[in-house]
């Protein structure tokens, strides 16, 4: 039986990372969805460049980022005496940006389906831009939502190229699942590769499955 | 008549022309320029470059090479990868690909000797007192090669057992998947210090700035580097002639000057 502490390791990652990105993504996404700034591009440009770039890239200039002799390292080894590189919390730090497009790209699209036509009439019954961003808007778009946080959470478990780079392959830290299968590979122990390959495989398969069906049982109640 | 009789001589002359010619080129150049795929281990790379450089210079023949962990390259060799040559980081993967047919019976011979030093790229952090360098308090991340993978990971594991550290260092140490990630570690400066292949931090060109502290061979057992020819390349005249050339004194002055002790 392989060792299963990188499994739960990886799913811890993936849970924090996802809740982060729900967070932070949400007003970020709403934003896009609603400016009408010009500039808007860049900043979606930006969103999507984790889609785009090869992970070790993104890697790379984290591992350059999070080293304690850079001014961000450098600021976290003094506030928390860790280094950010090496430990879970570079970890998720790395998972956010590598995941962001992830939760900001159906969270923007689910806004933009909602329109603007529900939060005016919300408006004009004197709801509050918040409460009717969190009684209207939210609710229409729970599909968007939904689908964010698994693929977030689905992205992030599928993850290797970053961690290689910035992880350390640090056994209980920042050993995750897939650092596990290239090493027992390298190892020719293709046993526990098998074991922990197909189950992810399975994983993913299932997680996907759901978003789909789910996707097409609810769709959005929006006449327009 | 005549005039075909003439006219027959005159290809006969331009036929000879042209052998001769197709003769003198294959003179120039070795009996067949062919190439070959030579994968070399992580920590040779630099070397093995600066040896393809001299090899195709002196003979014709061209090398490519390939790098990777020496795992890595073995699972690849097993997979089918059309690699002539293996330069392994130890003795262990090419006599084991001897032993199951992938590699020419006879053909291994070490390469190379690899040292190991503990190097920071900070000057002074790195003293001649290993034990009070690494329990430093600023010493918080040391990176070594995955002893699972690496031969200079099994090299630094020893280094740190026999100087009584291993558990105590342990939350300290970080690893790089080979030899090469380890060194990157350091570099970026993530690490603060790294067992490293010395081959990385000193060359012809000059060694790499910091401190460091040169591991004495009794600390680790010797990481013996060998090389052998794979069955893919067992008819292919570069392959060959780059082993050969990789016995040479030519090729051994510049493997010392990467800082391999050579065979």
């Amino acid at each position: 039986v392989p060792d299963l502490g990188p499994l739960w390791l990886t799913l811890q990652l993936a849970a924090v990372t996802a809740t982060i990105l729900l967070v932070v993504g949400t007003p970020l996404a709403w934003w896009l969805a609603h400016t009408r700034w010009r500039g808007r591009a860049i900043v979606e440009a930006i969103t999507a460049l984790p889609l785009v770039l090869p992970p070790t890239v993104l890697g790379f200039y984290l591992l350059l980022v999070m080293s304690p002799r850079s001014g961000l390292g450098g600021l976290w080894l003094q506030v928390t005496d860790t280094t950010l590189v090496f430990s879970f919390s570079g970890l998720v730090v790395a998972s956010v940006l590598y995941s962001l497009p992830f939760t900001v790209q159906p969270l923007q699209a689910a806004f933009e389906a909602v329109g603007r036509e529900p939060l005016e009439a919300a408006a004009t019954l004197r709801a509050s831009p918040l409460d009717s961003f969190l009684t209207v808007a939210s609710p229409l778009a729970a599909r968007g939502y939904l689908t964010a946080g698994v693929l977030t959470f689905a992205h992030t478990i599928g993850e290797f190229g970053v961690v290689l780079m910035v992880g350390g392959n640090v056994p209980g830290r920042t050993k995750v699942i897939s650092i596990a299968v290239y090493e027992h590979v390298e190892t020719l122990n293709y046993a526990d590769a098998h074991l922990l390959s197909a189950g992810l495989l399975g994983f993913s398969f299932i997680v996907l499955l759901l978003v789909y069906s789910v996707n097409r049982r609810m769709p959005l109640r929006v006449s327009r | 008549l005549i005039g075909i009789r003439r006219e027959f001589m005159l290809t006969r002359k331009k036929f000879g022309g042209a052998i001769a010619l197709s003769f003198s080129i294959a003179c120039a150049a070795p009996a067949h320029a062919e190439s070959a795929i030579v994968a070399v281990a992580a920590n040779f790379a630099g070397a093995a470059e600066a040896i393809a450089m001299r090899f195709s210079a002196s003979t014709g023949h061209t090398v490519q090479i390939t790098t990777g962990s020496t795992g890595k390259l073995y699972a690849q060799i097993k997979e089918g990868a059309p690699f002539d040559v293996l330069l392994s980081a130890d003795s262990k993967t090419p006599e084991k690909l001897e032993t199951e047919g992938d590699a020419v019976a006879g053909s291994r011979f070490t390469y190379a000797i690899g040292k190991l030093t503990l190097w920071s790229p900070d000057e002074g952090r790195v003293s001649a007192e290993p034990k009070a360098t690494l329990t430093a308090s600023d010493t918080i991340n040391i990176a070594i090669a995955n002893p699972e993978l690496a031969p200079y990971g099994v090299a630094a594991k020893q280094t740190l057992e026999r100087l009584g550290l291993w558990e105590t260092v342990q939350p300290k140490i970080v690893f790089g998947q080979n030899i090469g990630q380890a060194h990157a570690l350091v570099d970026t400066g993530a690490a603060q210090m790294g067992f490293v292949a010395l081959s990385a931090v000193v060359g012809p060109e000059g060694n790499a700035k910091g401190s460091r502290w040169d591991v004495p061979q009794e600390y680790f057992d010797p990481i013996q580097q060998d090389a052998v020819l794979l069955s893919h390349g067992g008819s292919n005249a570069a392959a060959i002639a780059f082993l050969d050339f990789l016995k040479g004194d030519e090729a051994g002055k510049i493997v010392a000057s990467f800082g391999y002790d050579s065979d």
